[in-house]
């Protein structure tokens, strides 16, 4: 069969529709996105009935994965990193109640920041959950974890983490697919007991999950993505994690490598690989991106043995995603480099798009805020957090989903009046709730401003699970009628959006304001794929 | 063989259906092939690139190691020279030479055009102006690969046939008009180097 090209995302994606997956949860979040989309627009998973869903978040889409799983169907859970504290909750616990169906957690990082306020290592919930991890080196193993993976946790009754990271989702390899695989057919756990937390019954639970590490070891020892390559030159011994392997080899002639190298694809690390490269080289140099977990473990708290280097030594740079020249750096081997950029080049930062919304909605809060000056505005996570940059310089703040609203009412709450919120209809749903419920119980005098461009834009246009909820939302919360304010923001509405944000802002209680206009990308794209069929009719007729 | 391409752009301008038409070509080849996009916040007016890997042989890394990167192809000219760390000693440097202004402090484009001269290996091209005059203006795209395609050492024909099926669906005519675009390209490239 050919090979199919794919990002890592799609290959996840195909490899969970190829294993049986009936379910597929995610809220979107870059670079996990395209995992869900692909199932989303898949004839296989349509024909399969397979059910793919955007949830309001990720700890709605991880409780449905368990769910499905809990019915003994294959579930896949998809988010970014920083989306997994927000589903740790259930993250955490689906370890103490164990699966039933194969339930698979893809939690895709994103090491140097390419589109996220933090760098932090999904590896590290993964062990601190007790449960295996799979971390791929290339698209294929993407595809090919996938199938292992479900084995893996129907095997034990646990779910399995799969960690990967930008470089990996956002890059196109050819991919050979497996033998496809039936879905399950429901069926109950057989102990219906298991998904019950009460303390008697967790503890169990959590005796059995510590009585399976030394199985989940035991697998990573036998298992074919850690991989031992014994070589002549142990002055050095190498572990390379996920794509730090291909980024090592291509520093070699031929991808020969002179040091023995131990290949990490699979946690809890192998105890024994780790221990047999360790006593028979002279130092360990260890490479994986995000947080130094391997080299910590390996290390120890003493740091008593042979030499280890790697992030914590400075061998490697502390943070940043890695790449072939700063394996070739920690290696001593020679550094290439083209030409300086010249400095004629100026930056060119991400920007609203020409006809946004957010543009005029910012250009009349700019306005409203003139009187009593800069330094009021909390945003959230979205498109509208460009508000931040010129022009508009526009917002204070950028922290996680939904901490708009909340910390705009602890401003408020020591004094800063007024002080106003800005959040984006799918933020709103995602976190943004409970967080206006709390100002209204606290009769905060805070504004609220909830951009409504009916879709999760920065992500791509997924539907919003807001859409044409908003106001209600607001009033079932209890924000007073009155005070919840649509707006169109277009430029020629300027002077009436101006006065109701400055009358809203002068209330002293909770107030909403929602412009609300569709994403230009949107739009566009609709109007462009209305076009098509358009032709389509016009040829067919 | 093997190529390490970098592609250059500004979110928005498509540099990944120039990706999408050299990698069919490259696949349809038997090449092996990897590309590194980029997708989320940078793709709203920002800066934009993608290293595009093929080779004849497994590739490892899907980052092309600094300075060893065979040729930059951008659909921009002062995007062209941020990747020019990038760029290995004898790279080619092909570009697009009309500016996409979205900041106030873009350079002067002498200035720019002086930077590119300094390659004794690049082509410069107005590709808009090309593709308008050919009455097809988004398909300057096509022209910049057009002019990459001598020094990609896959043959013409595959990436011409790359862009019938890729561009298939959409219709006979828009075929026509991205080949001749890719035709155009590749003729201005020779001429120059004659």
């Amino acid at each position: 069969m050919q090979k199919l090209l794919l990002l890592g995302d799609e290959a996840i994606a195909q490899g969970a529709i190829d294993a049986g997956l009936s379910g597929i949860y995610a809220y979107p979040g870059t670079p996990s996105t395209e995992i869900t989309e692909y199932v989303m627009h898949s004839k296989e998973a349509k024909t399969g009935k397979v059910v793919a869903s955007w949830g309001a978040n990720e700890k709605t889409a991880m409780e449905a994965g368990l769910g499905m799983s809990y019915a003994g169907k294959r579930a896949m859970v998809c988010m970014k990193h920083v989306g997994l504290n927000v589903a740790a909750d259930a993250f955490v616990n689906s370890a103490i109640t164990g699966a039933n169906g194969g339930l698979i957690v893809v939690a895709a990082d994103d090491p140097s920041m390419h589109s996220s306020q933090n760098e932090q290592d999904s590896r590290f919930y993964g062990k601190f959950a007790l449960i295996p991890i799979l971390e791929p080196g290339n698209q294929q193993e993407a595809y090919d974890m996938v199938h292992y993976g479900f084995e893996l946790s129907e095997k034990y009754r646990i779910p399995v983490m799969m960690r990967i990271t930008t470089r990996l989702a956002h890059s196109r390899s050819g991919v050979a697919r497996k033998e496809v695989r039936q879905q399950n057919e429901i069926r109950l756990p057989e102990n219906l007991k298991q998904f019950i937390l009460l303390p008697a019954n967790a503890r169990k639970q959590y005796k059995s999950l510590l009585n399976s590490q030394i199985s989940y070891i035991l697998e990573s020892e036998k298992s074919p993505f850690n991989v031992m390559i014994d070589n002549p030159d142990k002055k050095l011994g190498i572990i390379a994690c996920g794509l730090a392997y291909n980024y090592l080899i291509e520093n070699f002639e031929n991808h020969n490598v002179p040091h023995p190298v131990l290949r990490i694809g699979q946690y809890p690390l192998p105890e024994k690989q780790i221990r047999e490269l360790y006593d028979s080289c002279d130092s360990l140099l260890i490479l994986e991106d995000g947080y130094p977990l391997v080299e910590e473990l390996v290390r120890g708290f003493m740091n008593n043995g042979k030499p280890i280097k790697g992030r914590l030594d400075g061998t490697v740079p502390r943070d940043g995603e890695l790449n072939p020249n700063i394996i070739a750096r920690a290696l001593g081997l020679e550094d290439t480099y083209g030409r300086d950029i010249p400095a004629i080049v100026s930056s060119r930062p991400p920007s609203l798009c020409k006809g946004c919304p957010h543009i005029y909605s910012y250009n009349a809060l700019n306005e409203a805020l003139l009187t009593v000056g800069k330094g009021r505005v909390f945003s959230d996570i979205g498109c509208y957090t460009l508000g931040a940059l010129e022009p508009f310089d526009a917002i204070n703040s950028c922290v996680d989903m939904g901490a708009s609203i909340t910390m705009a009412k602890g401003a408020a709450d020591a004094g800063l009046v007024p002080s106003i919120a800005v959040i984006g209809d799918s933020t709103f749903t995602h976190s943004g709730i409970t967080g206006l419920l709390d100002a209204v119980v606290a009769k905060s005098p805070i504004t609220v401003m909830i951009l409504d461009n009916a879709t999760t834009a920065m992500t791509g246009g997924q539907d919003s699970a807001a859409l044409g909820k908003i106001e209600d939302i607001c009033e079932a919360l209890g924000v007073e009628k009155d005070h919840i304010r649509i707006l169109n923001p277009l430029q020629k509405h300027h002077e009436e959006n101006l006065a109701v944000m400055q009358e809203e802002i002068a209330y002293n209680g909770v107030s909403v304001i929602i412009p609300r206009r569709e994403c230009i990308q949107t739009v566009t794209r609709r109007m462009r794929e209305a076009k098509k069929q358009q032709l389509i009719e016009k040829s067919e007729a | 063989m093997k190529k390490d391409i970098i592609l250059a752009g500004v979110g928005g301008q498509g540099i990944l259906s120039i990706a999408a038409t050299i990698g069919t070509a490259a696949l349809s080849k038997g090449l092996y092939l990897k590309q590194a996009e980029v997708h989320g916040m940078s793709q709203r007016g920002g800066d934009v690139q993608s290293n595009l890997r093929i080779s004849d042989r497994e590739i490892a890394s899907d980052l092309i190691p600094m300075g060893k990167a065979d040729m930059i192809i951008s659909v921009e000219p002062m995007e062209s020279l941020r990747y020019l760390p990038m760029l290995s000693a004898g790279g080619w440097l092909i570009t697009n030479t009309k500016p996409f202004i979205n900041i106030k402090n873009y350079p002067a484009m002498d200035k720019i055009m002086a930077e590119i001269e300094i390659f004794p290996r690049h082509i410069a091209l107005d590709a808009d102006e090309i593709a308008r005059q050919m009455g097809s203006p988004k398909s300057a795209n096509m022209v910049i690969l057009g002019a990459a395609s001598p020094f990609l050492d896959i043959e013409y024909e595959s990436l011409q046939d790359a862009i019938r099926s890729i561009f298939r669906k959409k219709g006979d005519e828009v075929v026509q008009v991205n080949l001749d675009a890719l035709e155009a390209g590749r003729n201005l490239a020779m001429s120059k180097m004659n």
